[in-house]
This record gives structure tokens, C-alpha cells and sequence, in this order.
């Protein structure tokens, strides 16, 4: 069974229409790469998955649960909200670090506050769970530091190790890296290749082609709101059926990538 | 003499002390409910209140008082704030405490807009409640921002006391003005600057050891 199914999402902002009726679903341990040109509405689905968006129509359904309906009036509480969010986990384009918190406690956090609230409260295994998550960011030298004083790509690893404290079932990626340096770019992309690896669900929205040709499983290409294409990385980039993907793709081999 | 001058002046600026001190006690919190009202959505909160931000901070703090203490004994034919000295330090105080609040309120506000939408959404994303995102989150970096411009406006504030004197509420620069009168010499008034000075300094080096607790994060 597919571990998400999204069904006809449509959102509107105002009197334009940035989602047209996405529907797509994916299988547990596979990497979904989201590409497409700006203002296709990248974004905007990842923002809808994780709840910060609230969709105008359609379904997400993770694991079999029905975690959102648009049909059905909004009732559930800012708990049961909260729970439904912690299916997926986002690392955003910019980061978006505590500043006042190192590495470490930026990692911490959340999971000390749901652990507290939840009566389980065990200091030492959230601690340790989070340094060997910081670990596999390659990170063990830069715990205890403030993020003002980590580099771009450091700190985008800090916030993936924060996303994924809360363990969740799929790890959305808007533009990990697009905020990078360019000598920056590879270590995070080779930190989330690393998790492909290890069979991490990810839905990833990236301009890497060559990274998202090699990492994923399965490329949606999205123009103007819509799904234009989808398939496996070599049918995709390969073999594109559309031509609104092959324009896609052309504009970015022009540009040398 | 210097004794007597001394210890007049320092029972003037007891009294410039007290209406600091009030006055900070209530505006600082009256100015964060006040923010959260102008950056309300409903049109029935907000606009009240920004219309009175727009009043306070555009007129003179020196008019505000005489208002505020003579004006409903015209209106009302009933003076309000009471009999005598209390009287007319309860007047000065709402006087203070409505304008700075306003002033303060326009800082919180600035504090609380600045923070990018991104760290409540980091927060919302992890699961956090609306209370944790602010409390865990936001509020140290609003601190942190609010601080430089709430130091310039408190040691503002130590100043503006004197204009107390308008409704004649006995501070320190009406009792170094006493000595004029009572025995012709001009350095008393002079001499209250001396009080000023000392205590802006210890604000000054006080707010100075705040923000460098606070410079440990940008
Ligand atoms: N909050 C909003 N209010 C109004 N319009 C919005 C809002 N957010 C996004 N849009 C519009 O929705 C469309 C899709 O935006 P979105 O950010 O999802 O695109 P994207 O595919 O992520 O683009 P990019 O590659 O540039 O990040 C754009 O036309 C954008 O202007
Ligand atoms: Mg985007």
C-alpha cells in the first residue's frame, strides 16, 4: 500500500488558481523528486502536505489514514492538527534555525516539548538520539554551536537532523539547497543522497537535475499548477513524452548544469 | 548649604524616581497588550488603538498632562484626580503611562514584526503549540531587537519626568528651583543635572550589560 496518496488538490490564492488538481501517490522508503520551473506551485503542494497551506480541495492520505479531507469542515483540534503534522517533516529552504538555541538544542526541542507533554520525558535518550543524528550529518564537531556561527550548508544539515528528531514518515525538502553557495551544495546534497540510501521517504523539490536524476525513485515534473509529467528518473529525463518537459529540460542543459 | 541643597534635591528626585518607576510598571505591560491590539485583525480593535498611538506620539507629552489633569474639571465641573499633592501625581502618572505605552507599544510591535515568518512556521512544522513557538521561540529574539530602542525610550523617560512640574508635581528640578526664591542662588538647579547624569549612567551601563548578554545569538 502507498504510504501517501494525494488526491485532486486544488488551492487558490485570492482568484488565481496555483494548484490545479495534483494527485499522486508514493511507496514507503522511495525518494519523489519534485521539479519544475518557478511558480509552478513546488512549493505551494509541500506547503499543503505539511499543513501550512490549507488546501481548498482533495485528500491527503497517509498510511491509510485520511489526514486531510477539504469536504470535510475543518473541526479537529489545534492537538489533533499537530499530531497530523507529525507525518511529515520539512526543511525549508532558508533554514529556518533557532538562533538562540546551538545545533544540539536547535535538534532537541521539539521532541524534549511532545515528550514532556506526553508524559514520556527521558532527557538522556532525546540527547542521544539527537547527537547521533547530528553525527550522521557529519556534524560531530559543531554541536554545541550557534547557527550564526555554522556555514550555510552546515546549518541546512542541522535543520534536517531537526526534522527528522521527530521521526517522521516522509521528509519534505523545498530547495534544500538553493540558498547555498555553490561550493556548499554537495555536502547536503550528499547528506540526503545518504538517506535515500538508508531508504528514507523524501519528497524532494529540487533544481539539482543530475542530483534528483540519481537520488530519486520517482520525478513529478509540475508546469502551471498541474502534474505535466511523472515517471521514473530515466523515463523523465530520458525519454520525456511532453513537450513542455523537454522545453523544461533543455532551458536547464542550456545553462550548462 | 551643599548638605541642605543635597538633601532637598534628593527629596525631589525621590518623587522623580516614583513616577519612573510607576510609570515603567504600568506602561510596559500596558504597551505589549496595546501592540498585540494595533496588530489585530479586527477592524473594531485595531483601529482604536492606533488612533490613540497617533494622538499620544504626535502631540507634545507637556500638553498631554494639562489635558489629562485639567480637562475633565472643565468638562465634568469635577476635578477627578482628587484633592492636593496625590491628586496631581495621579494625574502626571496616567499622563506617563498612557504616552509611554503608546511609545512602547510601537517598539513591541516593531520587535514582534520583525521576527520572519519562517521561525513560527520551523515551530508549527515540529509540532509546537501556538504558547511554545512564542514562548520557546519568538520571544528572546523580540527581546533581543527591543532592547536598544527600550533603553533610548526609558532614559527618555527619566528626562520627561521633569515635565511633571507643569502640573506642579514637586520633582527634582522644582526643588532645585525653590532655592531661587527661597535664597537666591542659581547653582541648586543647576546642580540637579548631577542627579540626572549619575542615574542615566546606571541605566546606560545596565541596559549596555543586557544586550551583551544577549549577543550570543544573532
Ligand atoms: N501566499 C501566497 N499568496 C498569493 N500567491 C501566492 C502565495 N504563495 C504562492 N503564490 C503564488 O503561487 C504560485 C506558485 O508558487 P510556488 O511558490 O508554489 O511556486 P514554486 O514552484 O515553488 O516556485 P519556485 O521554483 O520559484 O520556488 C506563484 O505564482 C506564486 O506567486
Ligand atoms: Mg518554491
Amino acid at each position: 500500500m502507498a504510504i501517501l496518496q494525494v488526491e485532486n488538490i486544488i488551492k487558490n490564492f485570492g482568484t488565481t488558481q496555483v494548484l490545479k488538481g495534483i494527485s499522486f501517490s508514493m511507496e514507503e522508503g522511495t525518494a519523489l523528486s519534485l521539479i519544475g520551473s518557478s511558480g509552478s506551485g513546488k512549493t505551494t503542494l509541500l506547503r499543503c502536505l505539511n499543513f501550512l497551506e490549507r488546501a481548498d480541495e482533495g485528500k491527503i492520505i497517509v498510511k491509510g489514514e485520511t489526514l486531510f479531507d477539504a469536504k470535510v469542515k475543518e473541526n479537529s483540534s489545534e492537538e489533533e492538527l499537530r499530531r497530523k503534522r507529525l507525518h511529515f517533516g520539512m526543511v525549508f529552504q532558508q533554514f529556518n534555525l533557532f538562533p538562540q538555541y546551538t545545533a544540539l538544542q536547535n535538534v532537541m526541542l521539539a521532541p524534549t516539548l511532545a515528550a514532556k507533554a506526553a508524559g514520556t520525558y527521558d532527557a538522556k535518550a532525546i540527547e542521544e538520539h539527537a547527537k547521533e543524528l547530528l553525527v550522521s550529518m557529519g556534524l560531530e564537531n559543531r554541536m554545541n554551536n550557534y547557527p550564526h556561527q555554522l556555514s550555510g550548508g552546515q546549518q541546512q544539515r542541522v535543520a534536517i537532523a531537526r526534522a527528522m528528531a521527530l521521526k517522521p514518515d516522509i521528509l519534505c525538502f523545498d530547495e534544500p539547497t538553493s540558498a547555498l553557495d555553490p561550493e556548499l551544495t554537495g555536502e547536503v546534497l550528499k547528506v540526503i543522497r545518504g538517506l535515500a540510501e538508508h531508504h528514507t521517504t523524501m519528497i524532494i523539490v529540487t533544481h539539482e537535475m543530475s542530483f534528483a536524476r540519481d537520488v530519486s525513485d520517482h520525478v513529478i515534473f509540475m508546469d502551471d499548477g498541474r502534474i505535466a509529467e511523472q515517471g521514473t528518473p530515466e523515463e523523465v529525463f530520458e525519454h520525456p513524452k511532453e513537450e513542455r518537459t523537454r522545453q523544461f529540460l533543455a532551458s536547464y542543459t542550456r545553462e550548462g548544469e | 548649604m551643599l548638605l541642605t541643597v543635597t538633601l532637598s534635591l534628593l527629596n525631589g528626585f525621590g518623587m522623580t524616581l516614583k513616577l519612573f518607576a510607576l510609570t515603567l510598571l504600568f506602561s510596559l505591560p500596558l504597551g505589549l497588550v496595546m501592540s498585540l491590539g494595533s496588530m489585530s485583525k479586527v477592524k473594531v480593535i485595531r483601529w482604536p488603538i492606533v488612533f490613540l498611538i497617533w494622538v499620544m506620539r504626535g502631540t507634545p507629552l507637556l500638553l498631554q498632562l494639562l489635558v489629562i489633569y485639567y480637562g475633565p474639571g472643565m468638562m465634568l465641573h469635577n476635578n477627578i484626580w482628587g484633592a492636593g499633592d496625590g491628586g496631581r501625581f495621579t494625574a502626571a502618572l496616567v499622563a506617563f503611562v498612557i504616552n509611554y505605552a503608546c511609545y512602547f507599544s510601537e517598539i513591541y510591535r516593531g520587535g514582534i514584526q520583525s521576527i520572519p515568518v519562517g521561525q513560527y512556521e520551523a515551530g508549527q512544522v515540529l509540532g509546537m503549540t501556538r504558547g511554545q513557538i512564542f514562548l520557546r521561540v519568538i520571544l528572546l529574539q523580540v527581546i533581543k531587537r527591543i532592547v536598544p530602542p527600550m533603553s533610548n525610550e526609558i532614559i527618555n523617560l527619566v528626562k520627561d519626568t521633569s515635565l511633571a512640574r507643569v502640573i506642579a508635581v514637586y520633582e527634582v528640578i522644582w526643588a532645585g528651583q525653590a532655592f531661587i526664591k527661597s535664597d537666591g542662588i542659581l547653582w541648586p538647579l543647576f546642580y540637579t543635572g548631577v542627579f540626572y547624569l549619575v542615574f542615566c549612567g546606571l541605566l546606560t551601563a545596565l541596559f549596555g550589560r543586557l544586550e551583551k548578554a544577549l549577543d550570543y545569538f544573532r
